[in-house]
């Protein structure tokens, strides 16, 4: 999956994405299955809302964790996330 | 923290999946169903008030999935209510259905209630069997629920069980699931639990039979990949070594029966141990502190060969049912095992099944008829029982 940075990334809606408080982590729940996030990608996933685009959510990681070199790290993991699913563009 | 390896009671782990079975009633007959032949017996059902309960005391201990199971789940009129307020609860709820009681403006109300997920059963895929099998005209009708959930942008899961009756359909259920456009499918090898086991001798496919639909199933994986996760597991009377049975004994399954009946798996209150009822304990209790569920957590139950097994946290001995059902003691080591003294009898006993099947392949027995699963056929079982 080729991602441009002005994509729209949204939860697709097979999947569930939530914090789970008795886990102590975010969480993508589908049918029958949860698999359990660690933090930096909880921190990616709670920013994909069918608004932000891929570019807004880079800048806002860096911004809030004091980083600038997030963008390999946060395609790598989006990359995951389309091939599974868990994602899709907005249309 | 405590050191790798110490298990106290204060590690016990909350349950992560809740699985509701609402009701025993159902539509179908179909004469593998896994819930109890006692069937009959479950008048009681809990109210809309217990179930909330339950959900609730779960979803606090850590549930994060509910199943809202049966008998046939759509057969309780409070289901939309139950699954608003599972999902208010933060649950992803799941709907195990026939299909059969659905219709669209139910689809629609489920889905504004809040369901994330249906999942519907096929017995086969030609409308002959699959009717034949579950004892009703459903299947039109179920295809054209299975289109709907796609629709309604329900991520779609078909289950098939499969047995000696359908496994040789396999290329053609696996292309009906491809038409249905199913994002998982389940090829669910017949477990011989409840119904399918007095059903077995018609029911176990033969070894032959299995290693042709391997190959079909994973043609079908192979093509499909990307496009529909294809799940297919042979039964495990062909294995040599016993399934890791729920994860655990209490380990993170959680089945309230249509009673109240707190269990570790939907098959355990077979076996000849008190399980308590959530209309007198709370979830939290039941799931720590009541014998049942303690019974066989931890290793200290086992006997040989599996205490002293380096398997043994693999695979917890197997199934606790599977044991009591062939040897008569839940304790030993599930006979799937070939290091079970029961190993030998389990073989033998396929290999009697697989003459059976020759047998009537060839037209030289009359195969015995199938016990359907059905309310009179319950009620003459449990009146047996009672007479012996």
């Amino acid at each position: 999956m080729n991602i441009n940075k002005a994509d729209i990334p949204e939860i697709a809606p097979t999947f569930r994405f939530q914090w789970e408080e008795v886990q102590d982590c975010y969480v993508v729940l589908y049918p029958e299955g949860m698999v359990k996030l660690s933090g930096s990608a909880g921190e990616i996933m709670k920013r994909i809302n069918g608004e932000h685009s891929v570019d807004t959510i880079i800048k806002d990681l860096e911004t809030t964790f004091s980083e600038n070199k997030l963008e390999d790290d946060v395609i790598k993991f989006l990359e995951v996330a389309y091939d599974t699913g868990w994602i899709r563009n907005k249309k | 923290m405590t050191p790798a390896g110490l298990e106290t009671k204060s590690d016990l782990k909350p349950p992560l999946w809740l699985l509701a079975e609402l009701t025993y009633r159902c539509p179908l007959q179909c004469p593998y169903c896994s819930n109890p032949l006692e069937i009959a017996k479950y008048q009681n059902e809990l109210s809309t008030e217990d179930w909330v309960r339950v959900m609730q005391q779960a979803r606090k201990m850590g549930a994060a999935q509910i199943g809202f199971s049966g008998g046939e789940p759509l057969v309780r009129p409070d289901l939309e209510e139950l699954v608003q307020e599972a999902r208010h609860l933060g649950y992803y709820t799941n709907l195990i259905t026939s299909g059969v009681g659905m219709d669209e403006a139910r689809i629609k109300r489920l889905k504004d209630a809040g369901l994330d997920h249906i999942q519907i059963s096929f017995q086969a895929s030609d409308e002959e069997l699959n009717n034949f099998l579950g004892g009703t005209k459903t299947f039109q009708h179920k295809k054209e629920m299975a289109r709907l959930v796609k629709a309604y942008e329900y991520p779609m899961v078909l289950n098939i069980v499969i047995h000696r009756k359908n496994i040789d359909q396999i290329r053609d259920i696996l292309e009906m699931t491809v038409e249905l456009d199913a994002d998982y499918v389940e090829l669910a090898s017949t477990q011989y639990y409840g119904w399918s086991r007095i059903n077995v001798d018609q029911l176990l496919p033969t070894r032959e039979q299995l290693a042709r639909a391997e190959i079909v199933a994973k043609e079908y994986q192979e093509r499909m990949k990307g496009k529909s996760r294809i799940i297919y597991v042979i039964p495990d009377y062909f294995e040599n070594r016993p399934k890791p049975c729920m994860n655990g004994w209490g380990a993170i399954f959680l089945t309230i029966a249509p009673d109240g009946t707190a269990l570790p798996c939907h098959e355990a209150g077979q076996l000849p141990i008190d399980f308590p009822n959530v209309k007198e304990v709370s979830v939290e209790e039941a799931w720590k502190d009541s014998p049942g569920f303690n019974h066989f957590r931890g290793f200290e139950w086992m006997k040989e060969p599996c205490r002293s097994c380096d398997e043994k946290e693999k695979d917890f001995g197997g199934c606790r049912c599977q044991a009591f059902m062939m040897t008569g003691d839940a304790a030993n080591t599930d006979p799937v095992c070939d290091k079970s003294p029961k190993h030998q009898e389990l073989l033998d006993d396929v290999e009697r099944i697989e003459k059976l099947a020759a047998q009537e392949a060839a037209h030289q027995v009359e195969a015995k008829p199938l016990v359907f699963r059905n309310m009179k056929n319950s009620k003459q079982i449990v009146k047996e029982a009672a007479d012996v």
